[in-house]
């Protein structure tokens, strides 16, 4: 029985000095078979999970984790959620999983610090205010909130900008999407590890997949440093390592794994209450509540898996930032580090069947899964107990590639992947 | 962040090169007798592979010219060089 989270567990446990309170989750031993292994426990991996248990009935299933939850790109990211996405598929994927963070601490009984603090999208040239206003029209028609503001509106919002019109990259305009904010990380892939716990899910960490063993084309079970399991149905949430499982059951991915960086300033007192992005110069900045400027960087164009990344792009990163932000001239980094993502050619993700019956992918997530967690676990584990994919992530199947019905967001999305 | 030794200029600096993808892809023969999955494949379709990998890089801020490069991806080690039109090394 899972004990529930309150103000009263607190007071009690306080009064035991914090000593006594019950694991969120177990450490169980993996079974010899299960209806269903999901490989990879960051939060796209533990939200199918979850969302298997809870809403499709499937209790006997497993998450497998090479290394610890939640400590591949899950623990990573900036931490942005936003939905102002340009086409219709994206705008129904993304407010999907915007709509379920709304209640997602209350549902999970586990506090991820959702906090709709907006996200403001810069527009520095007269294209980049085209293509905003434009975006902000195909939004509202999607029934996303947005709205387009002026230069004065911006400096209004976000007073630190540096809005002079004689900047190399001034700012012309913005769109703001007031639902859309951040979260904490940790607490998302914490939270749902509890509640897929509660329901039956094995979480097995330290866990490596190594093999896929196929019986012709369907799928017999998983090979692991922690021995075989037999099961029929194995989703593949592996996010940079997608193409590496691949790889093992002889598919092919339209992906390419590469580094991207972020970095974290000194804590320093509440200065930017919202998140500010700019796609023309590549900088995004917000505040963490421990007060850290929170900076996401690019991505390094080469393939690579070593989760660093070259300092010339945090480079340019912070050229920009301090350009629009004068005011962050003396601040100190305190941290940078990589994550690998997996990035499609159109830049939009792959939640889809494939050729092999009972291999499923959940990957392609590129530079900015971490908003879709909840929707993508929703989604992905429709897909997985149906073998069919949900309405919402239909237009995300592998078949587009062939097709050609591409979800070409690159570029039009609210910044660049 | 590695050095490249380009075949022409010699070691210079990675952010002077541009990395052109997967390497030895060939371009179908016979375009038109294609099917959608195998342009597909060749379009879209990539190795990715964690380790060694064959790739095309060009030097775009020195000569310009594009060459190959077998690189461990895991670690970033460049473990061959050779030029356009040369035949692989054996791995």
């Amino acid at each position: 029985m899972r004990n529930k989270y309150s103000v009263f567990s607190l007071i009690k446990n306080a009064l035991s000095y914090h000593e006594n309170w019950q694991r969120a989750w177990k450490d169980p031993a993996p079974k010899k078979e299960y209806d269903a292994v999901i490989v990879g426990g960051g939060g796209h991996g533990l939200a199918t999970a979850y969302y298997l248990a809870k809403k499709h009935n499937m209790n006997n299933i497993a998450v497998v984790e090479k290394g610890w939850i939640g400590g591949g790109n899950t623990g990573r990211n900036t931490t942005i959620i936003r939905s102002n996405y340009l086409w219709d598929a994206s705008a129904g994927l993304y407010d999907h999983a915007l709509k379920i963070w709304e209640g997602l601490s209350q549902e999970l009984n586990y506090n991820v610090m959702f906090s709709q603090r907006g996200v403001m999208n810069l527009a520095h040239n007269l294209q980049d205010v085209r293509d905003l206003k434009r975006r902000t029209h195909a939004n509202r028609l999607n029934g996303i909130d947005a709205v387009y503001l002026s230069t004065e509106e911006v400096k209004k919002f976000c007073p630190i900008i540096n809005t002079s019109p004689d900047i190399r990259y001034p700012v012309l305009g913005g769109t703001l999407q007031r639902r859309a904010g951040t979260a904490r990380h940790d607490a998302v892939a914490w939270g749902y590890a509890r509640g897929a716990d509660a329901m039956g899910v094995d979480i097995i960490q330290n866990c490596e997949v190594k093999g896929i063993k196929r019986n012709g084309d369907s799928v017999e079970g998983i090979e692991t440093t922690k021995g075989f399991i037999k099961t029929k149905k194995v989703g593949v949430v592996a996010a940079g390592h997608s193409s590496v499982i691949a790889n093992m059951a002889g598919l092919r991915l339209p992906l390419e794994s590469k580094p991207l960086q972020a970095l974290v300033s000194e804590p320093v007192k509440p200065i930017i209450d919202t998140v500010v992005m700019s796609n023309a110069v590549h900088a995004y900045v917000s505040q963490s509540d421990k007060g850290e400027l929170v900076i996401g960087a690019g991505t390094d164009d080469y393939v690579s898996y070593t989760q660093k990344g070259s300092h010339q792009i945090v480079e340019g990163t912070l050229n920009a930032i301090l350009e629009l932000y004068p005011i962050f001239s003396r601040m100190r980094m305190l941290r940078q580090w990589g994550g690998i993502v997996d990035i499609c050619p159109d830049a939009s993700p792959i939640l889809s069947k494939t050729s092999i019956k009972g291999l499923y992918f959940n990957c392609g997530w590129g530079t900015g899964g971490f908003k879709a967690t909840p929707g993508s676990g929703d989604l992905f584990a429709h897909t997985i107990a149906n073998d069919e994919p949900h309405k919402l992530n239909a237009a995300f199947n592998l078949n587009r590639f062939v097709s050609g019905d591409l979800v070409d967001e690159h570029g039009a999305a609210a910044v660049a992947h | 962040m590695f050095l490249i030794n380009c075949p022409y200029c010699g070691e210079r600096d990675q952010q002077e090169f541009k990395a052109g993808g997967e390497a030895h892809i060939e371009r179908p023969k016979q375009p038109t007798e294609l099917s959608d999955d195998e342009w597909a494949e060749y379009l879209f379709m990539r190795k990715n592979i964690k380790g060694v990998q064959f790739e095309r890089w060009n030097h775009a801020h020195g000569c310009r010219k594009w060459f190959n490069m077998v690189r461990d991806t895991s670690n970033d080690e460049i473990k061959a060089i050779y030029k356009m039109g040369e035949k692989p090394p054996s791995q």
